[in-house]
């Protein structure tokens, strides 16, 4: 069962705002499409589960980094408040 | 004025090379077509103003008598996922309507080095999530066979435009079904990349474990002209590969039918044309045998488990501090709530809470890492069937395509249109969608073939014979 403040608890985690309207029909899709998910239970395991990981980390060589700044003006040219170099965010203690 | 009906890449090329037609009368051709069409179909977001300009240099290339690419003067579509720099690349979304690419992804280099012309930017469910693209922040695609009806998703733009001659070719790109699902609803060719063959660099992400960029196109043998220019490892994408990574296996004339997963919620007119398709392979001389791929009843779950756990956490970098559109709030907590809160659409929101919730404590176990376990289940099954077929064939999507507005309440009624597609994104193998016909009022349909990991050839030949057939 997912309950209206289960919603509220997603969207905070989510750090996304959700109208009270749509929170109500949140609620009933969500727990139509994980009533249908939950089938999955039925499923059974796979005999060698987690034997043979196919996904692996691939990191890139620590040689040739790039220049410092050399992107830093194209980039921030995408950010909504930047300034002098930086991305501008509001400031987080009081 | 040129004949778009009957073009194909390869006639185009020739046509450029004899000079029957020049790159810059090719372009037009296909501008008018936009102009003309564009309106009722939305199939593109924005038309690059310097389309006529990258033909014409073209022109003068072939003027100098020096040698130009198959896809050179090609005009295409792009699907609006892909980074092109300093063009704004939207993904369908409002959080990113102005938001211009600051590089070129890895297949937009590719397909730049072959002098391919770049028409605009194809519309799309937003950031990919969708099956009949009218989760576009844009207004929905057509159906290029009947404005009433949804084009297929999420690529629905590309298929469409593809579809109705407004490109010779496009590319999407495909998590769940989003190329070769819009392929066959629109009458066209749709392929999905064996997982890792073309990067994904640049393109934005949506699931980052089943996403993969193919072409679109009008035969498959534009589809493997495409398929073979974006193809290839890459440095800037760490789960991009080479194509021997997997043992390739000699013929063995047979293919494989899951009929149990036949069984159940296919349209008759859908079913009826795949046996015939099926018959057609038989005629010409395949063995069709019925292939155990029982475990694909939990493929569906096993998807809308693990696409929305990944969509969820690749959204969280759309904070409207870095790039896309910022909305004020109180404070810094504000500014993320109300960014976020206005700037993704209701599809969008709906994955990003259910992805957060497979991931949560509590339900960790029980959904996503069941999920990863079922997905493993899957691909033994597969790698099973495939040691003894060639191809395994399906229809490409349950139904033709539907009207607008038919499925959008109810989003689990639009999830299980993706019944045949996900199979392909869970286990990485190559698959793509052929035209197989209409049905009797005229809507097109496609069958789908599936092939073991990096067997595209597998999947051109197959798909040029059936074709032909």
């Amino acid at each position: 069962m997912i309950e209206l403040k289960d919603i509220e608890k997603l969207a905070s985690l989510a750090r996304m705002e959700v109208g009270e309207e749509e929170k109500v029909k949140l609620q009933k899709d969500l727990e139509a499409i994980l009533a249908y998910v939950s089938e999955l239970k039925d499923a059974p395991q796979p005999e060698e589960a987690g034997a043979e990981p196919y996904l692996k980390n691939v990191l890139r060589p620590d040689t040739e980094p790039y220049l410092p700044g050399e992107f830093t003006e194209a980039i921030l040219a995408e950010a909504p408040n930047q300034a002098e170099g930086y991305f501008k965010v509001k400031k987080i203690f009081n | 004025m040129l004949d778009l009906n009957k073009l194909t890449i390869e006639k185009a090329h020739a046509g450029l090379l004899a000079g029957d037609f020049t790159a810059v009368e090719l372009t037009q051709s296909y501008l008018n077509a936009i102009k003309e069409k564009n309106g009722e179909l939305n199939a593109y977001l924005e038309v690059f103003a310097d389309a006529l300009d990258q033909a014409k240099a073209v022109d003068e290339k072939i003027a100098r008598k020096e040698e130009i690419s198959i896809l050179g003067g090609i005009p295409l579509a792009i699907k609006d996922n892909m980074l092109i720099k300093g063009r704004v690349s939207s993904s369908g979304s409002k959080i990113l309507e102005n938001y211009r690419a600051v590089y070129d992804a890895t297949v937009i280099e590719k397909l730049k080095a072959k002098e391919a012309i770049f028409l605009g930017r194809t519309n799309m469910d937003e950031f990919a999530m969708g099956g009949s693209g009218e989760n576009s922040a844009y207004g929905p695609t057509k159906n290029p066979h009947d404005l009433t009806r949804v084009p297929g998703g999420s690529s629905s733009g590309s298929a469409a435009a593809v579809g109705g001659n407004l490109a010779l070719a496009a590319l999407g790109s495909d998590t769940g079904g989003s190329i070769r699902q819009p392929a066959a609803l629109c009458g066209v060719v749709g392929l999905k990349p064996t997982y890792g063959t073309v990067s994904r660099y640049g393109l934005v992400a949506m699931a980052s474990s089943l996403d993969q960029i193919g072409p679109i196109a009008k035969t498959v043998g534009d589809a493997e002209i495409l398929f073979n220019a974006i193809k290839g490892k890459d440095p800037n994408d760490s789960t991009s590969l080479d194509s021997s990574a997997y043992p390739k296996q000699k013929e063995k004339m047979r293919i494989g039918i899951p009929e149990s997963y036949l069984a159940e919620g296919v349209d008759e007119e859908v079913l009826k044309n795949f046996y015939e398709s099926v018959h057609k392979f038989r005629d010409y001389g395949y063995e069709i045998v019925d292939v155990d791929l029982s475990v694909l009843k939990y493929s569906l779950a096993c998807y809308y488990v693990l696409m929305p756990a990944e969509a969820s956490t690749n959204l969280a970098r759309f904070d409207g501090l870095r790039y896309g559109n910022h909305k004020d709030g109180a404070d810094l907590l504000g500014d993320y709530l109300k960014t976020r809160g206005t700037g993704f659409g209701p599809e969008v929101r709906r994955r990003i809470l259910l992805g957060t919730y497979v991931l949560s404590a509590g339900y960790y176990d029980a959904y996503y890492h069941k999920a990863n376990d079922v997905r493993h289940l899957i691909r033994q099954a597969y790698d099973k069937v495939f040691a003894d077929v060639d191809i395994i064939v399906t229809p490409t999507s349950p139904t033709p395509a539907w009207l607008l507005g038919e499925k959008t309440a109810d989003p689990l009624k639009m999830y299980l249109e993706d019944i045949f597609t996900v199979p392909a994104n869970l286990t990485g193998l190559p698959a793509i969608s052929v035209p197989s016909g209409k049905t009797s009022t005229g809507l097109p349909l496609g069958i789908q073939i599936m092939a073991p990991h990096f067997r595209e050839d597998l999947l051109f030949s197959f798909g040029k014979r059936f074709a032909k057939l």
